[in-house]
C-alpha cells in the first residue's frame, strides 16, 4: 500500500483521497479536476467581463502548456487569449502596463520558476503602483501559473515562490489546493482591483475534487484572506497550503488510526494570512505543525511560527511549533532523492508524534 | 540676437528708401510739378515695397505689430526604413507660441528651484532634472490628443507638469508634502495624473509598461497612443526590445521615444551602446531621428507618429537629441565626465527656449517685452510653490498606512512591533478606475 501512497502524483490515489476529504459544504454533486476548475474559472470571468484577457506562453493555440486554457482561443479568439513570445520580462511589463491601461489581463507564468525574469514588474511596476501614486493608478492584474516542486523537472523548474511574493505588500497571494479552492480563488482574484499572485500546483492540476452545485455557478467566488478547516481535530493543528493540504490531511488519516485527531487547516490565502483562523485553533488543540513544500528558511512555517509566538495562542502552546518543510537544498532529478526532498505522510506523522511526545 | 534683427531690419528700410529715391531720380517724378501727388506716390511706393519685403512673415496683420501665426522650417529628420518624413514646415499660432514658451520656462524655473532646495536638503534622496530637455515634453504634448497616454522614467517633472500635474503639486511631492501629486508618499520618481503613468524608478521598466497601455488602447479601441520614453543608458535594455517586439507582431500604437542626452549617469553613449543610432535599434520597427532642441520638430515628428500609429501601422522608435545642463542627478556634478566648455556651449547655441524665443520674436509672433512679462510671472509661480513646498507640512504619520490596497482585505497593517497596528484606509479617488 505505501509505495502506491509514494505515488502521490498520480490521478489513482486523487481519486481515492477525493472520496475521503470532500471539502464542500453543501451534498456532493459532482467531481471537478482542478484544471477544469481553473479553465471554467476563466472562462466565466472572460464571459463576464470583456476587460477580461489572458495572454502567456502557449495559452492560445496550443490550449495551454498545462491545457488551463483549453477552449479559450477557439471561444475568444486571438484579442482575448494571446500568445506572447518567450519573453517573461517584456509580456508581464506589457500586461502591466494593459492593466493601467484600461483592462484586466491574467498574465500566465509557464511556471513561477520563470516569474523571476520578471519578477521587478510583478513587484515594482504592479504591486507598489498604487501606493507610491497615492491611491492614483491601480493595477488590477492577476499572476497566474504553476507553483513549486513538479516531478522529474530538476533544480531550476522545481523552486516555490510562496515566501518570496507573499513577504510583498501591495500584493494579494493566493495558494489553491483543491478545485473548490482553484475556482473560486481565481474568480475572485480576476475580480479584484488590486494585483495578485495565484500559485497553483502542476500536480494538482489532474486531481479531482467532489464540488457542489454551488461551486459550478457562474457566480462562485472564495473570500481572499480567509482560510478554511479541511478536517476538524482537538488533539494538534496542521497548517498547510497547496499540495502539502494533501499531505497534510493523508498524515492525518493515518494518525487517526493511532487515535491523534489533527485539525487540518488549508490556508488558501497566503497575503494576507489567516492569522484567526490559525490563532483559534491552536488556542483549541494547543499544538501546531505548518506543512510546506518550499525550502525552510524563511518559510512560510516562520511565519506562521512567528505570528502564533507573537499571539495569545502562545500561551495555550504545550510545545514547541514545529515547522514540516523541503529539504535545504536546490531539487535533484534523481527519483529517490527528489521523493526524499519532499515532505512525505511519514514527516509529518513523526513531527506530530514529536509534538504530542508520543511514540 | 535682437540686435541683429534690428540690424536686418534698419538695413532694409534704408534699401527701399534708396530704391525710392533712386526712382525719383530717374524722371518718374518731376522734381517740383505736383509736388504732394509725387509725395503720395512716394509713400505709395514705399509702403509696397516695404509689404512685399516683409510678406514671408506675414499673413495677417495685428495691431501692435504681431501676427496671429507663422510658418516655420523644422529641423531636418533621419529616418530608419520609413520613406516620408515628418513635416518640414510647422505653422506656430500666437497662442501656442506663447504657451509654448511659458511652458518651457517653467519647467526650466521648476528645475533650477528643485536643484536649490536640494542644495538646502528640502528635498531628499534622488532629484533628476530635465533642464534643457524642456522642448521635448512641450513639443510632444503640443501633439497629443485627451485619449493619448504618456510613461517615462525618473526624470520625470517637466512631464509631470505637462500632463497636468500643477506646479504647486509637484514641488511639493519633491518636498514631501501634503500637496503633493502623491500627497509626499512618491517623491520625485513617482508621479502620476490621468494618462500619465509615472515617473518609474527602475530602468527601461516603462517601457513593456508603455506597450501595455498602448496594448489597451488598441483593445478597447479607443483610438489613444502611448508615448513610452526612455534614455540613452535605458536604450540597451533588454526589456525593450522585448516589448518592440511584441509590439511590432501586435502593431501596437505604441510610441517609443529615447531621450538622448549623450550621457547615461556617467557613461557617454559611445562608452555604453556598440550602436548609437538609437532610432535603429528598434531594427524591424521604424524609426525617426529628431532635434530635441526645436520644440516645432519635436510637435511635427509626433504629430506624424500619430498619424501613422492610429492608421493601424503598428509602432514606431523615436530617437530625440537633447542635452541635460545638470548632471544626472544631483548627487552627479556632471563634470567629471565631461567638460564645463561642453555644456556652455550647449547652453550658449543650442539651448531649446533660447532658440524658440528667437524664432517667434524674429516671426513676430510675440514681442520681447510679452516674453519677459511671462518670465516675471513664471518666476513669481515658481517662488510661490517653493513656498508652499517648504512650509507645506508632511501627512499625518497614520496616513502611511493609507491606500495600500483598493480593495483592502485586513483592517490592519503590522507595524515596527506587533504593539501598535496601523489602521489600513481608503482615501484616494482613483484616476484610472475600471
Amino acid at each position: 500500500m505505501n509505495h502506491v501512497r509514494r505515488v502521490f502524483y498520480r490521478e489513482r490515489l486523487s481519486g481515492v483521497l477525493s472520496q475521503s476529504f470532500s471539502t464542500s459544504r453543501a451534498a456532493t454533486a459532482s467531481q471537478l479536476t482542478v484544471r477544469d476548475a481553473l479553465n471554467s474559472a476563466l472562462d466565466e470571468e472572460m464571459e463576464r467581463d470583456e476587460t477580461v484577457f489572458l495572454m502567456g506562453e502557449e495559452v492560445a493555440q496550443y490550449d495551454g502548456a498545462y491545457k488551463i486554457s483549453r477552449g479559450l482561443w477557439k471561444k475568444y479568439g486571438d484579442k482575448r487569449v494571446i500568445d506572447t513570445p518567450i519573453t517573461e520580462s517584456g509580456f508581464a511589463g506589457i500586461a502591466v502596463g494593459a492593466a493601467m491601461g484600461g483592462l484586466r489581463p491574467v498574465c500566465e507564468f509557464m511556471t513561477f520558476n520563470f516569474s523571476m525574469q520578471a519578477i521587478d514588474h510583478v513587484v515594482n511596476s504592479a504591486s507598489k503602483t498604487f501606493y507610491m501614486s497615492a491611491g492614483l493608478i491601480h493595477v488590477p492584474i492577476v499572476f497566474r501559473g504553476p507553483n513549486g516542486a513538479a516531478a522529474g523537472v530538476g533544480a531550476q523548474h522545481s523552486q516555490c515562490f510562496a515566501s518570496w511574493y507573499s513577504q510583498c505588500p501591495g500584493l494579494k497571494v493566493v495558494s489553491p489546493y483543491s478545485s473548490e479552492d482553484a475556482k473560486g480563488l481565481l474568480k475572485a482574484a480576476i475580480r479584484d482591483p488590486d494585483p495578485v499572485v495565484v500559485l497553483e500546483n502542476e500536480l494538482l492540476y489532474g486531481t479531482s475534487f467532489d464540488v457542489s452545485d454551488e461551486v459550478l455557478s457562474k457566480d462562485f467566488v472564495l473570500p481572499l484572506g480567509k482560510a478554511v478547516v479541511e478536517r476538524e481535530g482537538q488533539h494538534i493543528t496542521l497548517v498547510a497550503h497547496s499540495r502539502a493540504v494533501m499531505l497534510a490531511l493523508e498524515a492525518a488519516t493515518a494518525l487517526a488510526g493511532e487515535g491523534v485527531e489533527c485539525e487540518v487547516i488549508n490556508l488558501r490565502s497566503l497575503r494576507p494570512l489567516d492569522e484567526e483562523t490559525i490563532v483559534k485553533s491552536v488556542i483549541k488543540t494547543h499544538n501546531l505543525v505548518t506543512v510546506e513544500q518550499g525550502w525552510p528558511q524563511c518559510g512560510i512555517g516562520s511565519e506562521i511560527c512567528a505570528r502564533v509566538v507573537e499571539s495569545p495562542a502562545y500561551h495555550y502552546l504545550e510545545s514547541p511549533v514545529i515547522r514540516v518543510t523541503g529539504v535545504d537544498v536546490p531539487m535533484p532529478y534523481a527519483k529517490s532523492l527528489e521523493i526524499a526532498c519532499i515532505p512525505q505522510p511519514h514527516d509529518v506523522i513523526k513531527a506530530v508524534k514529536k509534538v504530542l511526545k508520543i511514540k | 540676437l535682437l540686435r541683429d534683427e534690428i540690424k536686418i531690419k534698419t538695413e532694409m528700410l534704408s534699401k527701399i528708401v534708396r530704391a525710392v529715391v533712386t526712382q525719383s531720380q530717374s524722371n518718374k517724378y518731376s522734381a517740383w510739378s505736383g509736388a504732394r501727388s509725387t509725395a503720395s506716390l512716394m509713400w505709395t511706393d514705399f509702403w509696397e515695397l516695404s509689404m512685399r519685403a516683409l510678406a514671408p512673415f506675414m499673413t495677417s496683420v495685428r495691431r501692435g505689430g504681431t501676427v496671429t501665426e507663422a510658418t516655420f522650417q523644422t529641423q531636418p529628420y533621419k529616418l530608419h526604413r520609413l520613406d516620408e518624413p515628418p513635416s518640414t514646415t510647422s505653422i506656430c499660432s500666437r497662442d501656442d507660441a506663447l504657451l509654448f514658451y511659458r511652458q518651457m520656462q517653467i519647467i526650466r524655473r521648476l528645475e533650477s528651484a528643485s536643484s536649490n532646495l536640494y542644495k538646502e536638503k528640502a528635498i531628499r534622496g534622488f532629484c533628476h532634472l530635465y533642464s534643457g530637455q524642456e522642448a521635448i515634453c512641450v513639443g510632444v504634448k503640443a501633439a497629443l490628443r485627451s485619449q493619448d497616454s504618456v510613461i517615462t522614467a525618473y526624470r520625470d517633472h517637466g512631464w509631470a507638469y505637462v500632463m497636468g500635474c500643477s506646479i504647486v503639486s509637484i514641488m511639493a511631492e519633491l518636498t514631501g508634502r501634503t500637496q503633493g501629486v502623491a500627497r509626499g508618499k512618491g517623491g520625485s520618481m513617482h508621479m502620476y495624473t490621468k494618462n500619465f503613468y509615472g515617473g518609474n524608478g527602475i530602468v527601461g521598466a516603462q517601457v513593456p509598461v508603455g506597450a501595455g497601455v498602448a496594448l489597451a488602447n488598441k483593445y478597447l479601441e479607443n483610438g489613444g497612443i502611448c508615448v513610452a520614453l526612455y534614455g540613452d543608458g535605458a536604450a540597451n535594455q533588454g526589456q525593450l526590445y522585448e516589448a518592440y517586439n511584441m509590439a511590432k507582431l501586435m502593431s501596437l500604437p505604441a510610441v517609443f521615444i529615447c531621450e538622448n542626452n549623450g550621457y547615461g549617469m556617467g557613461t557617454s553613449v559611445d562608452r555604453a551602446s556598440a550602436s548609437t543610432n538609437y532610432y535603429t535599434r528598434g531594427d524591424y520597427v521604424p524609426g525617426i531621428w529628431i532635434d530635441g532642441m526645436d520644440v516645432l520638430s519635436v510637435r511635427e515628428a509626433i504629430r506624424y507618429c500619430i498619424d501613422y500609429c492610429t492608421s493601424g501601422k503598428g509602432p514606431l522608435v523615436l530617437e530625440v537629441a537633447t542635452y541635460r545642463y545638470h548632471g544626472h542627478s544631483m548627487s552627479d556634478p556632471g563634470t567629471s565626465y565631461r567638460t564645463r566648455d561642453e555644456i556652455q556651449e550647449v547652453r550658449q547655441t543650442r539651448d531649446p527656449i533660447m532658440l524658440f524665443k528667437d524664432h517667434i520674436i524674429g516671426a513676430d509672433l510675440v514681442t520681447a517685452d510679452e516674453l519677459k512679462k511671462i518670465d516675471n510671472e513664471v518666476r513669481k509661480e515658481v517662488d510661490e510653490a517653493v513656498k508652499i513646498a517648504k512650509t507645506d507640512k508632511e501627512i499625518a504619520v497614520q496616513e502611511l498606512a493609507t491606500d495600500v490596497y483598493l480593495n483592502p482585505v485586513e483592517t490592519t497593517i503590522r507595524g515596527t512591533t506587533p504593539f501598535d497596528p496601523y489602521t489600513h484606509r481608503r482615501l484616494s479617488k482613483v484616476a484610472n478606475l475600471h
